[in-house]
């Protein structure tokens, strides 16, 4: 079967991206000696990719290509575009990055668009098949990004655990669609909703789909399925970590949202209960613990926990208000984790020591448009007004109430307030301690611009959220 | 076409203020950032008369324009947009706002030359400017909110403009949270009523709710509580009973900051408020009569404290509550446009007063007591005789604007109201003539009383031409709404009509125009005026020991008045003080100390304790992590299949 332009034009974004990493390969073995070409193809595919994004965003799920393998519409676009903006953020900070391998590896940035084009895979996927394959593309990728800094121990022990857990995990996904795929004889996702109730053995699909979200919460970092992230978020490098942690996120969300759809959580409300039930203890356990953390980077890990749980409570939902809210959610939890994980890039030595609070001590005298970055990106964690970190919250929240889920929002809420405390710990830090410990920022023009980029963003969307909004609501 | 213009009409003071407030202080240059400050309103004001122009081509049902430019707020089922409405109201209200604030820009230039934070003066009056159209142009109440907090700021900044110079008993920050914190309680009126909209009408735009009130009965208990709560938003903004005591101090900043907070911007807001819901409180008599009192009483009450005050400024200042107090008058006895029309004259002539003032101030080098100034007609004489237009048309005296707009009030408070009302609004009109003459006798006129070393000059051409634009309008401006009785077509009251039509059709007033009553009322409020302005010449000109005389035959009254009735002593012991020790006694030590901290630490710190015991499970081994995943699957496997 030949595709048709149709078909081609749909899935551009994915063309443009793979094909650049394959490029990127190519460059770097034949070109050795230029070593800024492979960064500049790299953000170059990445542009591209969003301008063909373009098209389709805002738009109803469009009709599916491929035979029904890969879907396009509103839904992929808003994906690809956040996918993209985390792999332009995390390869405007990689470029400065003080990890010494990493600004100057081509196959590093060939092994981000592998890593992208995986995750575009997983958001268009119309059958459980494609997304499995989307996910590994990005998990394998990404267990190689985890130890690049080849010449730390850290590095190479966050990418064995993760390679060893994730395999794991994966066993559970794939044992999870072999039994879907058993009790209902498809793959396909196109009408999966429909075909789940009313079956023989519908214990063997509730195994079936459990099984299946345990993958995916493995991949989001939901407690207890969480063990991995704080190692491997603290040891990947920095940029790394500003990756994974957006936009492997945000792929894995994409797979609850098509997989666990309202309609298949409302036919399985015991599914539902524990998803709840694991959103509220990823939200209660990651916050806590975040609490006692001295290691900036670590911190950001366990609070990436934290914030599993509140997108998850969008999912549990189960409502348009909620799945919107998860898509805003993932879009500047995109720019303002990416942001915060950039800050550590900048302001952490290159001898691979972890960045303590301590050394952000007084950090506003030294170096202030990174202070102030710094801290839109901690408010904007917190959920604090007017940034765009707030709406993300408020419409999961708004979602899980609608959804007669009010106790969840009470705990979200309640643990946001802890949140508050580890991150804005930071802020005060910088801007009310004398200490003026260290050098300033210097010279590293590409990872700034990235930073300002992204909060600039998160108070554009944080003003005017029905921006963001409007691209969201027809996506379901 | 004005669809798009209205946007830009906000837009062009927006980017002014962010140009002079971003890179104003790399800009050295003062002439560039004046340039740019005054270009931004200028253009608004172009805008505001394209618009005006466009829509008097169009027929009057038609006159009213929505511009939606994007959603702003959606949540579940409430919506607030950024949507301008241009209709006759707000055009009128554009053009006062641009066109005063335009003047007021070009004199700033002058006015604020050499001043070290020259940038930061200009950012803050289009940011001023910005609000107050938001303001005025909102089609909702959430917008329109958006503009009055953004003014309240404004004027916060504006009026601690010199923040480190002395004030009164304090510093200039002390008069600025004053005006703020007053006016916050004035926003506590305007959320509550906004609160009640939403509740009642479900909605906050304007067409919802007033078409949705238009089919209610007149009475309706909801809308007295909705509509006082407003009003208590518009007496903290346009400084009424009893929230005025911010307006005094307001004079802290700088003198054009004054002239535009009490002339075309800030002050109106109130006015404009309680005009645009005319519909509401159409349908609350009680409210209706509660604001005709409480203006009638302002009115009355302020000029009489205008009588014995010795700062140029502080005259003024409880003058513009007076004239606001007319204001709400108009509006309280149902005489919408009237209360507009008065708006429009009074920020010509008060501008022009405040301006100047300003000019004397700069003149005689930040000197502002009147008792040391004297006979300075002979050396401002543009200044003095523009003056002298202002204080005429503030007076009343016909054929000057002032005298239209107010005689209008006087004969809707009189025919719609009580006598009672146009007698406070009478002897008003006299007390104002008395004290503006008084201070155009002390200021300009009789001996010079200051140092022989100051040598008083004229202000140069930038503040001198607004002036002379601002005396040419407040000598005409009347002449737009020129009443029946005087062969006029009231083309003023026309204008607004339709805005009006629906608060007039649950009203139902008979036609009272060209009745004898209303010759004579004009006759006697005339003579009044007239009657303030001779005496203030023989007080203050000829017979000197008269107001002397005066202050020692009546001793208490003087220091009554003096003291401005004591009101700030009262707010003081009454509520500052109370509110001070309460909140530190109890608050503070007792609930915040004891209570509060107590459970805020001892939640961090068992939460701090459970993240130290949390952690350890990650101890780092590969093996362990398999576990915890192993019991999670155990977990969730058991729980869904005890289900």
């Amino acid at each position: 079967m030949n595709p048709s332009m149709r078909e081609l034009t749909a899935i551009a974004p994915l063309i443009v991206v793979a094909g650049t990493a394959l490029v990127v390969v190519l460059v770097d073995a034949l070109w050795k000696t230029n070593r800024n070409l492979s960064p500049a193809l790299t953000l170059a595919g990445l542009v591209a990719a969003i301008a063909f994004s373009f098209p389709a965003l805002g738009d109803a799920p469009a009709t599916a290509a491929f035979g029904g393998m890969v879907r396009t519409g509103g839904f992929t676009s808003f994906f690809t575009l956040v996918f993209c903006v985390s792999g332009l953020l995390s390869v405007l900070l990689s470029i400065s990055s003080v990890e010494e391998m990493i600004p100057v590896q081509g196959e590093y940035y060939a092994l981000t668009l592998f890593a992208v084009s995986g995750m575009m895979l997983m958001a268009a996927a119309g059958d459980l098949v494609v997304f499995f394959l989307g996910l590994e593309l990005m998990s394998i990728s990404f267990y190689i990004l985890a130890g690049f800094a080849r010449g730390r121990m850290t590095s190479n022990e966050a990418a064995l655990k993760y390679f060893l857990l994730g395999a794991f995990a994966t066993g559970f996904l794939l044992y999870g669609i072999a039994l879907v795929y058993g009790t209902t004889g498809s793959t396909s996702l196109a009408g999966f909703p429909l075909r789940t109730g009313g079956l023989q053995q519908p214990l063997l699909l509730l195994a079936g789909l459990a099984l299946l979200m345990i993958g995916l919460m493995f991949k989001v970092g939901a407690v207890p399925f969480h063990m991995w992230v704080p190692d491997v978020y603290e040891g990947a490098p920095t940029t790394v970590s500003a990756f994974m942690s957006t936009g492997g996120k945000a792929a894995a969300f994409a797979g609850f949202l098509l997989i666990f759809t309202p309609a298949v959580l409302l036919t399985q409300p015991a599914l539902r209960d524990v998803l709840a039930v694991v959103a509220a203890t990823s939200m209660v356990a990651g916050n806590i613990v975040a609490v006692s953390q001295s290691s900036v980077k670590r911190m950001l890990a366990y609070s990436s926990i934290a914030h599993a749980g509140y997108i998850l409570s969008g999912v549990v939902a189960a409502n348009p208000a909620g799945s919107n809210g998860v898509l805003f959610y993932l879009m500047t939890y995109t720019m303002m984790n990416a942001g915060a994980f950039g800050v550590i890039s900048l302001l952490e030595k290159p001898d691979g020591s972890m960045l303590t609070f301590d050394e952000c001590a007084g950090l506003s005298r030294r170096s202030p448009l990174v202070a102030a970055l710094t801290a839109i990106f901690m408010f904007s964690l917190a959920g604090v007004p007017p940034f765009a970190g707030f709406f993300g919250k408020y419409y999961v929240f708004a979602g899980a109430v609608e959804a007669h889920f009010t106790w969840l929002a009470i705990v979200g809420v309640l643990m946001s307030v802890v949140s508050a405390y580890y991150y804005l710990r930071l802020v005060v830090l910088m801007y009310f301690n004398d200490q003026p410990a260290g050098s300033p920022v210097t010279g590293r023009p590409l990872g700034l611009a990235a930073l300002i980029i992204a909060a600039v963003a998160l108070i554009g969307f944080g003003v005017f959220p029905s921006v963001l909004l409007g691209l969201t609501a027809h996506c379901f | 076409m004005p669809r798009l213009l209205t946007g830009y009409a906000v837009l062009f003071p927006l980017l002014g203020f962010l140009f002079n407030g971003l890179i104003g202080r790399k800009i050295r240059n003062e002439g560039i950032i004046a340039a740019i400050g005054c270009a931004a309103v200028g253009a608004g004001f172009v805008v505001a008369c394209m618009s005006f122009f466009s829509m008097l081509g169009l027929p009057p049902e038609q006159r009213t324009l929505s511009v939606d430019l994007f959603p702003w707020i959606v949540a579940g089922g409430f919506r607030a947009d950024v949507a301008f409405q241009l209709d006759q109201l707000s055009v009128v209200m554009m053009l006062i706002v641009t066109g005063v604030g335009f003047l007021i820009h070009v004199y700033s230039a002058g006015y604020m030359r050499g001043d070290p934070a020259f940038w930061r003066f200009f950012a803050y009056l289009n940011l001023f400017i910005f609000s107050m159209l938001t303001l005025i142009l909102a089609d909702n109440f959430l917008l329109m909110f958006l503009g009055w907090e953004g003014v309240g700021l404004c004027s916060y900044l504006l009026i601690g403009f010199w923040y480190d110079r002395k004030f009164e008993k304090g510093t200039t920050g002390d008069a600025a949270k004053k005006a703020f914190i007053v006016n916050r309680i004035g926003d506590f009126g305007f959320l509550t009523g906004m609160f009640l909209i939403y509740v009642t009408f479900g909605s906050l735009r304007f067409q919802t709710v007033f078409t949705q009130a238009a089919t209610m009965t007149v009475g309706t208990p909801v809308v007295l509580w909705i509509t006082l709560a407003l009003f208590l938003g518009a007496t903290g903004k346009s400084a009424q009973i009893p929230l005025f005591v911010w307006l005094p101090d307001a004079m802290a900043g700088p003198t054009p900051v004054s002239a535009l907070i009490h002339a075309a911007t800030m002050v109106t807001a109130g006015v404009y408020m309680v005009a645009r819901c005319s519909v509401l409180y159409a349908l609350a008599p009680v409210s209706m009569g509660i604001v005709a009192s409480v203006g009638a009483a302002t009115a009355f009450f302020a000029a009489t404290v205008g009588l014995v005050q010795n700062d140029i400024k502080k005259v003024l200042a409880y003058s513009t509550i007076s004239q606001l107090g007319y204001m709400f008058l108009a509006l309280g006895v149902g005489a919408f446009s009237a209360g507009i029309f008065h708006v429009m004259t009074h920020a010509f002539f008060k501008a022009l007063l405040f301006l100047g003032s300003g000019a004397v101030i700069h003149a005689m080098h930040d000197e502002q007591d009147i008792r040391r100034m004297g006979g300075l007609g002979k050396s401002l004489p543009v200044t003095y005789r523009t003056f002298l237009v202002g204080a005429i048309a503030i007076a009343g005296i016909p054929p000057f604007s002032g005298f239209f707009s107010k005689d209008e009030i006087l004969w809707d408070a009189f025919s719609h109201g009580s006598w009672v009302l146009w007698l406070a609004g009478f002897a008003g009109a006299g007390l104002t003539a008395l004290y503006m003459f008084r201070l155009v006798a002390l200021t300009f006129q009789g001996e010079p009383r200051w140092d022989k070393g100051v040598h008083p000059h004229e202000a140069p051409a930038t503040m001198t031409i607004p002036l002379l634009v601002l005396a040419l309008l407040s000598a005409l401006g009347g002449f737009a709404g020129i009443p029946q009785s005087l062969g006029g077509g009231n083309a003023f009251e026309q204008w607004l009509e339709p805005v009006f039509a629906p608060a007039g059709e649950k009203l139902a007033f008979a036609a009272t125009h060209g009745n004898v009553a209303e010759y004579v009322l004009m006759g006697l409020s005339v003579a009044v005026a007239l009657a303030g302005w001779y005496v203030a010449r023989i007080w203050y000109l000829r017979r000197k020991e008269i107001p002397g005389l005066l202050v020692r035959r009546l001793p208490n009254t003087y220091r009554v008045l003096l003291n401005k009735y004591y009101v700030d002593e009262l707010y003081d012991g009454a509520v500052v003080r109370p509110a001070l020790s309460g909140s530190e006694l109890l608050l503070w030590k007792g609930i915040d100390v004891n209570v509060i901290d107590r459970a805020v630490n001892g939640a961090a710190q068992s939460t701090a304790a459970a993240g130290r015991v949390l952690r350890l499970i990650q101890t780092g081994v590969v093996r362990n992590y398999v576990l915890v995943f192993l019991a999670g699957v155990v977990l969730m496997m058991g729980w869904l299949l005890a289900k």
